[in-house]
């Protein structure tokens, strides 16, 4: 039976260890969890895994829907939305279309996981080496996390949002926050500073700078539009040709709040909450392949330790490899059940390999990946997860083993040609562009359209121009003239959005619509 | 390590969803209306009290954010290769779509492009009678303003004086003295016999017992006692007994219904499977509001009879109509069992229209003299697409006369039972 295990940490010369199992039952207690967590904390250290402290919280079912319609937020503002998110879950969940992940955690300080009652011993032991050493050693570790996100002030801050929301309904109604609030989620995705680093958000001091901040934010927008110079003053077309903003900007939700005429202080409070939590997700939608695949290395090596060491049985095995290979299942491309590449699957094959060129390096391993073929995987591993995001991660690390075990190929879709065509698949040739093509993927600027704030007409009718540019002629889809309404919104002028393809404008959308006549 | 800290959440609020749920429920009440509205139309009397299914369709609950749309260049990487090589070209399916078309069913039926989720019963009741109010509802006896009943039970040792139990409390105080001064009160008989013995005795010798002596001190022993007995107060404080009363709900909230039908020839079962619907609203709205509802059937031809539900929609009768049995029937039934300060009564009376002509002021005159005074509410709904007949016309007069307690509205097809009963029932400005 053991032999059918995988034993990738089992040393050479170790004997096999007499089993002395934590427990023999699958029903989990309380002691039990701080048994296991211990273990497996004790194995975590051996591979030198640096995580926040954990907080384990034990929870229902039901309290597992209300997490998961919350996007992950362990408190949140009030938003319709997140009930739609509620009744879908709780639909899928009771017709067991869905079963719930096993699994949420969520990247503050300690860091907070959740066990679902239902789940059986050996799933909590999954569920804490998954997430309170995985997902917690990648939020400590990565980069982009070290960055953008403060973990230690995250929950005071929703609560913070939170109590500002729900007074803010008090005082001028349902009604109008959940119009601001609508507006401002269809704009999230483009509320984020790609490239500054934000201040750290601190709830202490977003209370007590707040007040400040609302004399402060309004006197500012005051000025712009009262500092404007008078047409007349200003005869030379050139100075007149200068743009406001002078450089374009990326975060429309950021600019809407310092610059927006007419909205009112606790309407750009709201914009400024919804615009710091976009902050906050944007590291994970962009190492989910990382965050997911790490996690899972973590949980199948450090169980696979605890065997080893003989400290779980094999029934605990068997049960943990039926879930973890369930986990990583990746249906091909034809199969009914596919729905793209499983970010689980890609990020664990991708760490697993990186072990193994580092333990057991090939020839032609050696000749792709000198620098880490035959080092010591630890580093080599951590390494990977610090300092990259999915994109540069599948460009630096993926393997063409990993390509040929997935069976990877490109198709190309191009509007202009009437057949799909293959444009690389896993063999020599095809290797490098395919890599190429798969991170770029994962590119987030790729996935989203790149839409920035162009200019503001100061001296005219005040109106917005957004420009969106193009990449590979790709359009914008249907939704685009309902999120300028939002923009419209929130801007409370016309707003315009222009595609421009290599200087030419290939379309125009404009809220109100239809566009007013320019002169 | 120590570095993890395991707790219990289980028992904190699971409900944390609900306020977002309703924030959903809201925003898309029209939607829900609309169904729930379908819903009443449809569903069988049996099954009327559970929660229903809505539907909405997926583009109205959209969140729409910049994404792309089809066209231009892309490239994709996808697993699972079979026999791909490089250069390869794929047919694109017809019409040039991407995706798998249009128009996805799930197994169940619910299109793809539907965004569906189920609404409790009470939600579904809520927005069923959204902005109803039963007209001139007396407040006195209405849900939120709970009446109690004090009942006896029992007695305590405190209390207020005025509900002090005099007899309870003398007797307690009588029993105690006993209990204290019963001991004490047997020496002092025996000692008293024994001082009678001593004193009708010859006087002995033997000056170390001398008579007197012995004399004094079971006299002195006697008067001790006595005092003794006589300080054990008449009534103390622990004696006292308070009538104790405790506060209970009284079944205030309580509302009778009846339901009057004409079941003669003319009415056919269509007639009756209309008018069931209308008195199944009302008897839900009435559930809605009122804690305790009782419901009287009363069917008539040419005479009336109190029946039970199943022979009240589903006997067969002939004959012709005299209504103003019916109405004196109901007029009996709430002198004898319904006194109208305990109870709201509410009556709503469905006919075709058919009347023998004579009987029509007979009844009108039932109802404004002897029925509309007693009752909250009375609704008539004619279930005919024809024209009105003598009875419509007398009660109009009714009508006039109470405009806040009685009301009538025709239904000429099933679809229009919901819309008569909101007209009927609908909040009345204040």
């Amino acid at each position: 039976m053991s032999d059918a295990i995988d034993r990738p940490n089992a040393p050479d010369d170790e004997s096999p260890a007499i089993r002395k199992p934590v427990s023999t039952s699958s029903e989990w207690t309380f002691e039990l969890i701080r048994q296991y967590d211990e273990e497996i904390a004790k194995c975590a250290a051996e591979f030198g895994l640096d995580t926040y402290p954990n907080q384990v919280e034990v929870i229902s079912a039901e309290q597992m829907m209300d997490a998961y319609s919350s996007v992950g937020m362990p408190v949140g503002y009030n938003h319709w939305s997140f009930g739609k998110q509620f009744l879908s879950t709780s639909k899928g969940y009771q017709r067991g279309q869905m079963g719930l992940a096993y699994e949420i955690v969520i990247n503050s300080n300690p860091c907070i996981a959740y066990l679902m009652e239902e789940n059986t011993l050996p799933m909590q032991a999954l569920v804490i080496a998954h997430a309170c050493y995985g997902h917690n050693s990648f939020f400590k570790g990565n980069y982009l996390f070290r960055t953008w996100t403060d973990a230690s002030a995250i929950i005071d801050y929703l609560v913070f949002a939170r109590n500002y929301v729900s007074e803010c309904e008090e005082r001028y109604g349902v009604d109008a926050v959940e119009q601001i609030l609508d507006s401002c989620h269809a704009l999230m995705n483009h509320g984020v500073d790609r490239y500054k680093r934000p201040s750290p958000i601190s709830a202490a001091k977003e209370a007590l700078r707040q007040e400040e901040r609302e004399e402060y934010l309004q006197r500012r927008v005051n000025d712009l539009w009262r500092t404007i110079p008078k047409l007349d003053e200003d005869e030379d077309p050139v100075k007149r040709k200068k743009r406001y903003p002078e450089e374009p900007q990326e975060n429309l939700l950021y600019f809407i709040e310092k610059n927006a005429p007419l909205l009112e202080t606790w309407q750009r409070e709201i914009i400024r909450i919804v615009r710091k939590l976009a902050q906050y997700f944007y590291p994970q939608r962009q190492t989910q392949v990382m965050n997911e695949g790490w996690a899972t290395f973590w949980h199948y090596t450090l169980l696979n330790r605890m065997y080893e060491k003989g400290l779980v049985t094999d029934g605990f095995m068997l049960e943990f490899l039926q879930s973890h290979t369930a986990v990583v299942y990746q249906p091909p491309f034809n199969s009914p059940w596919y729905s793209g590449i499983n970010p689980y699957t890609l990020g664990f094959s991708i760490f697993i390999d990186l072990r193994r060129i580092c333990e057991a390096p090939t020839d032609e391993d050696r000749e792709w990946f000198p620098d880490i073929a035959g080092t010591d995987w630890v580093k080599t591993l951590h390494f990977a997860m610090a300092n990259f995001k999915d994109e540069s991660f599948i460009q630096q690390f993926l393997s063409p083993k990993v390509m040929r075990d997935l069976r990877l190929f490109a198709i190309q879709d191009d509007d202009m040609e009437d057949s799909y065509k293959v444009t690389a698949i896993h063999d020599e040739p095809g290797y490098r562009e395919l890599r190429e093509k798969l991170a770029r993927q994962y590119n987030l600027s790729y996935r989203e359209p790149n839409i920035q704030v162009w200019s503001v007409d100061l001296r005219g009718d005040r109106s917005l121009m957004l420009r969106h540019v193009p990449v590979d002629r790709v359009p914008l889809g249907k939704d685009t003239e309902e999120v300028l309404r939002h923009a419209h919104r929130l801007w409370g002028f016309d707003v315009h959005l222009e595609s421009v393809d290599e200087g030419t404008v290939v379309e125009e959308y404009h809220c109100p619509h239809p566009p007013p006549l320019t002169p | 390590m120590g570095m993890t800290h395991i707790v219990d959440r289980r028992l904190n609020g699971k409900n944390k969803s609900a306020v977002n749920r309703e924030r959903f429920l809201r925003r898309y009440r029209h939607h829900i209306k609309k169904a729930v509205a379908e819903a009443v139309h449809r569903r069988s009397i049996t099954d009327i009290e559970r929660g229903e299914n809505v539907s909405i369709p997926k583009r109205d609950i959209d969140e729409p954010v910049f994404h792309h749309g089809q066209g231009g260049h892309r490239e994709m990487v996808h697993p699972g290769n079979r026999d791909f090589v490089t250069g390869d070209r794929l047919p694109k399916p017809e019409g040039g779509g991407q995706g798998q078309g249009q128009g996805n069913a799930s197994p169940d039926g619910e299109g793809m492009d539907e965004f569906a989720f189920q609404i409790t019963q009470d939600e579904f009741l809520n927005f069923l009678f959204d902005d109803l109010e039963l007209p001139n509802l007396v407040r006195k006896q209405l849900k939120d303003t709970e009446s109690f009943n004090y009942v006896r039970s029992g007695f305590s040792t405190q209390g207020v004086p005025a509900k002090l139990d005099v007899i309870r409390s003398l007797r307690g105080a009588h029993a105690r003295r006993l209990g204290l001064g019963g001991a004490r009160r047997k020496k002092i008989r025996e000692l008293e016999a024994q001082l009678a013995d001593l004193k009708s005795a010859p006087a002995d010798l033997d000056a170390a017992f001398s008579h007197d002596d012995q004399i004094r001190v079971l006299e002195d022993e006697i008067a001790r006692l006595k005092a003794n007995v006589k300080r054990i107060p008449f009534i103390d404080e622990i004696d006292l007994r308070y009538r104790q009363h405790l506060k209970q709900h009284k079944p205030a909230t309580s509302a009778v219904m009846f339901c009057l039908m004409d079941v003669s020839g003319s009415m056919t079962q269509m007639h009756k499977d209309t008018a069931k619907r209308f008195f199944i609203l009302l008897y839900l709205f009435l559930k809605k509001n009122y804690k305790k509802i009782d419901v009287v059937f009363i069917r008539h031809h040419t005479s009336a009879k109190e029946v039970d539900e199943e022979e009240f929609f589903y006997s067969r009768e002939t004959g012709g109509t005299i209504v103003s049995s019916a109405l004196k029937l109901m007029h009996k039934i709430i002198d004898s069992r319904y006194s109208p300060a305990e109870w709201n009564i509410y009556a709503a009376q469905a006919s075709d229209g058919d009347n023998w002509n004579d009987d029509s002021p007979i009844c009108g005159k039932l109802l404004t003299e002897r029925i509309l005074p007693l009752v909250q509410y009375f609704a008539y709904v004619e279930i005919t697409p024809q024209d009105h007949q003598m009875l419509w016309h007398e009660y109009e007069q009714v009508q006039a006369q109470f405009p806040a307690s009685f009301a009538q509205q025709q239904i000429a097809d099933p679809s229009e039972i919901y819309p008569v009963f909101r007209r009927l029932f609908e909040r009345k400005a204040a």
